[in-house]
């Protein structure tokens, strides 16, 4: 429900570990709206959300702690150094990431030698990057990614699809929105096409 | 983890020093103009003094807080903010707390300095101090309600002065009131108390209020 209207309804299902699901659909048809329901940004006006068998209201921060999501406002902040900012983001989520574990993670999504600059000299396909370095680093189950695949170049789309793929891998859960194909191995790929 | 927000939100502070610096500037220019604009009558100014600096305070706190969230709401790093695993009221008090060092301490520190322009004799210049630095945490907590619920809405700013300013005149009546009170030869520590009181009362109640509002503001 956005407002008065009411996005999509008789929405029911279920995502096993190791699975990908691409959330299609046109424009305003309700993609966000769903990942924040999912993240637990924005409640639901009708129905619940359960996490292994629990509503994700009563786990609170239980829940958010097994989840990562990343907006298409990349939450990033331009005074800080792609560094600063993935350890920040990090360490606000209890996760301690060490100097060069975050160097590493940053030279594997393209940006070593940028490491130190402040976020705002960097081009918008670079400070996408910064923010998806976080999942190299962060031991979420769920990842719900937004629309992270705008201003990517082709190596970057491969460098998630690579990235997502070890996730499900180790029995993770990704939901993305997205307009690009993930071509991700057969079998394994679930899509949910929302439609206004 | 409240270290690392109070951290965080010093060092972009630290990174856009220019607004931190108008801040002050605002408080010392208002407070200057009065002595200038009244002239050298000593007896007027000192009468005045309390109230001046008091209220020149609180213009310079609203000053300060539509910065609080909103460049985090902008960049998206606030709903980063939300879905951290830990209370949100912890969160807002980290905010709190790195605006009142921020935006907040510089005033107090620098108040005794501008009072002298007022005529006022050193132990009203300390309880000068003294009020501040027990009332200015009370601006801070109670402006960062108003800063979340004005969050993302056009106007904010001015919206904010209307929705705060008069929860600010309970410090505003002590504040000054303490420095009046010294001024006349009496005790301060009534109102001192009192602001203390009231002080220790929004520190309770208001990063809750605050963090039920961010969520309003976010969904």
């Amino acid at each position: 429900m956005r407002g008065d209207r009411r996005l999509f309804s008789g929405l029911d299902f279920a995502v096993p570990a190791g699975t990908f699901v691409q959330l299609t659909g046109p424009n305003g048809s309700g993609k966000t709206s769903l990942l924040r329901i999912l993240c637990g940004l924005l409640p639901p006006a009708e129905g619940d959300v359960t996490w292994e068998g629990a509503n994700i209201r009563s786990l609170g921060e239980e829940y958010v702690a097994a989840v990562t999501y990343l907006g298409h406002r990349h939450g990033i902040k331009d005074e800080l150094s792609a560094i600063e900012n993935l350890r920040i983001t990090n360490a606000l989520n209890g996760v301690d990431v060490s100097k060069d574990k975050a160097h590493g993670a940053l030279e594997q999504m393209g940006l070593a030698g940028r490491e130190s600059l402040p976020a705002r000299l960097l081009s918008e396909g670079q400070r996408r990057r910064v923010a998806l370095a976080r999942l190299l680093v962060c031991n979420t189950k769920l990842w719900l990614l937004d629309e992270v695949l705008t201003s990517l170049d082709k190596s970057a789309v491969a460098l998630v699809r690579s990235l997502i793929e070890n996730h499900l891998d180790g029995g993770g859960i990704a939901i993305v929105a997205t307009h690009q194909e993930l071509e991700l191995a057969a079998g394994r790929t679930k899509r949910l096409e929302l439609t206004t | 983890m409240l270290r690392w927000i109070v951290w965080r939100d010093l060092m972009l502070a630290w990174r856009r020093r220019a607004d931190m610096l108008s801040t002050v500037f605002f408080f010392v220019i208002v407070v200057s103009l009065f002595p200038l604009g009244i002239g050298p009558e000593t007896q007027l100014l000192r009468t005045i003094a309390p109230g001046v600096v008091w209220v020149a305070a609180l213009l310079a706190s609203m000053l300060s807080l539509g910065r609080l969230f909103a460049n985090d709401y902008q960049d998206g790093t606030l709903e980063q903010l939300l879905l951290t695993p830990q209370p949100l009221f912890l969160v807002v008090l980290g905010k709190t707390l790195a605006h009142w060092i921020v935006a907040e301490l510089p005033l107090v520190l620098i108040a005794p300095l501008v009072g002298v322009q007022f005529d006022l004799r050193r132990e009203t210049l300390w309880i000068l101090f003294a009020s501040l630095l027990l009332g200015t945490p009370v601006l801070s907590l109670i402006g960062s309600i108003g800063a979340a619920l004005t969050l993302g809405l056009r106007g904010g700013g001015v919206l904010i002065s209307i929705l705060v300013l008069p929860l600010y005149i309970p410090a505003l009546i002590f504040g000054a009131g303490a420095v009046e009170a010294s001024i006349m030869g009496s005790s301060p520590s009534a109102h001192l108390s009192l602001l203390g009181a009231f002080a220790i009362v929004s520190l309770l109640f208001s990063p809750w209020a605050t963090a039920a509002a961010l969520r309003i503001s976010l969904e």
